[in-house]
């Protein structure tokens, strides 16, 4: 090997390698936190719903159907972004819609609810944000998709779009209503 | 930082006539005079205040000693705030920092170790909870990394100086020459 090419072999190698993390920088978030509680069953919880701070909802009052848990606050920016798509595309998902009231004021969520509707076939509420924590929730929105078993599938950070909705909520969800969750 | 220093003054401060380039101005609480001196007098009042709540954002936790102090703000400034990522849990005033700190503190009086802590939250929040990563699989590379590149750097030195002094041998030079040879290098 001629030794006149090695320093441009080392430049090309640092190239690529500069490059390669570019690439990947660009189609993955470094801000996003992975979730260890995939494939894993859903945390223990008994929380009021919005409605009815009385009555309260657990893991066995969801479980042996897929439902989808929306993380959603009043005081969430993004949450507005998302709540049009939930609104049109939620009924067409074919699993439960639950919302999940992160550290939200019963009268402010209820207000936020009125204001632009309603798309969740039932909501809990966390005002401390025990519940949230467990689930490894950073902020909202954030989505998990739990199986009939109480198992969670597949998380999503930040608001949802149709494309998610298409490429990842669907194929999973027709995948558990076959029977066989992956 | 600014703010905790600001903190003492503004709550030290005792109430009494509002100076404003050396000007008295009345705060007459039963008639609101909006002219142009009470509304900076106001804005700057205004301003104080936010600041002094802002430097209360991170709450005082009833600790049992000091030692226990040292060792919560030990801990939390080795856990990441998963809101404000460059800030530690020690730092930040994300509401979701506060909450964790409140339950790493109630963990520390259930008498959970430092670790028992931690892995309670690496099994919400993975390994990104922690500012330093752990040794395994994954983060083999990232640990090792640096050390096999300076080997490989090592190694690739090695060879080509052995080269150059074969060269040099073979084209009749001595082996002290040889020697000189690497100095050069």
């Amino acid at each position: 090997m001629n030794a006149r090419f090695l320093p441009l072999a080392g430049f090309a190698l640092v190239f690529a390698l500069l490059g390669f993390g570019i690439w990947w920088s660009g189609r993955h978030d470094p801000r996003e936190v992975p979730s260890p509680l995939i494939n894993k069953p859903a945390p223990t919880f008994s929380l009021p719903t919005l409605d009815d701070p009385s009555k309260k909802i657990g893991n066995q009052d969801l479980a042996g159907q897929p439902y989808l848990l929306n993380v959603f606050a009043s005081w969430c920016f993004a949450c507005r972004d998302e709540h049009p798509i939930l609104m049109q595309e939620g009924k067409r998902l074919g699993v439960k819609l639950v919302g999940f009231n992160y550290k939200d004021e019963p009268a402010d969520a209820k207000r936020w609810i009125a204001q632009f509707g309603d798309p969740y076939d039932l909501i809990i509420a966390d005002l401390p944000g025990d519940v949230a924590i467990d689930f490894g929730v950073t902020g909202a929105p954030e989505t998990f998709l739990v199986d009939a078993n109480g198992v969670i599938r597949y998380k999503y950070i930040s608001p949802i779009t149709p494309e998610i909705i298409a490429t990842e909520l669907l194929p999973r969800i027709a995948l558990m209503k076959q029977g066989a969750p992956r | 930082m600014i703010s905790c220093a600001l903190r003492p003054s503004s709550s030290r401060r005792k109430p009494g006539p509002i100076l404003l380039f050396g000007k008295k101005i009345k705060m007459d609480p039963g008639f609101r005079r909006d002219d142009g001196a009470t509304l900076v007098a106001r804005f700057l009042l205004a301003t104080l205040l936010a600041l002094s709540t802002f430097a209360h954002a991170i709450e005082p936790l009833p600790f049992k000693d000091h030692a226990e102090e040292l060792r919560f703000q030990a801990l939390t400034k080795q856990l990441r705030c998963l809101v404000c990522q460059n800030e530690s849990l020690a730092d930040s005033q994300a509401p979701l920092a506060a909450d964790l700190r409140h339950d790493v503190f109630e963990q520390m009086q259930a008498g959970k170790s430092d670790e028992e802590i931690k892995r309670w939250l690496t099994a919400r929040y993975s390994d990104f909870v922690l500012y330093d990563p752990p040794l395994h699989a994954a983060t083999w590379l990232l640990w090792f990394g640096p050390a096999l590149a300076l080997i490989a750097g090592a190694g690739a030195i090695f060879v080509i100086v052995r080269k150059r002094a074969r060269l040099a041998t073979s084209t009749g030079a001595t082996p002290a020459r040889a020697a000189d040879a690497e100095d050069d290098w």
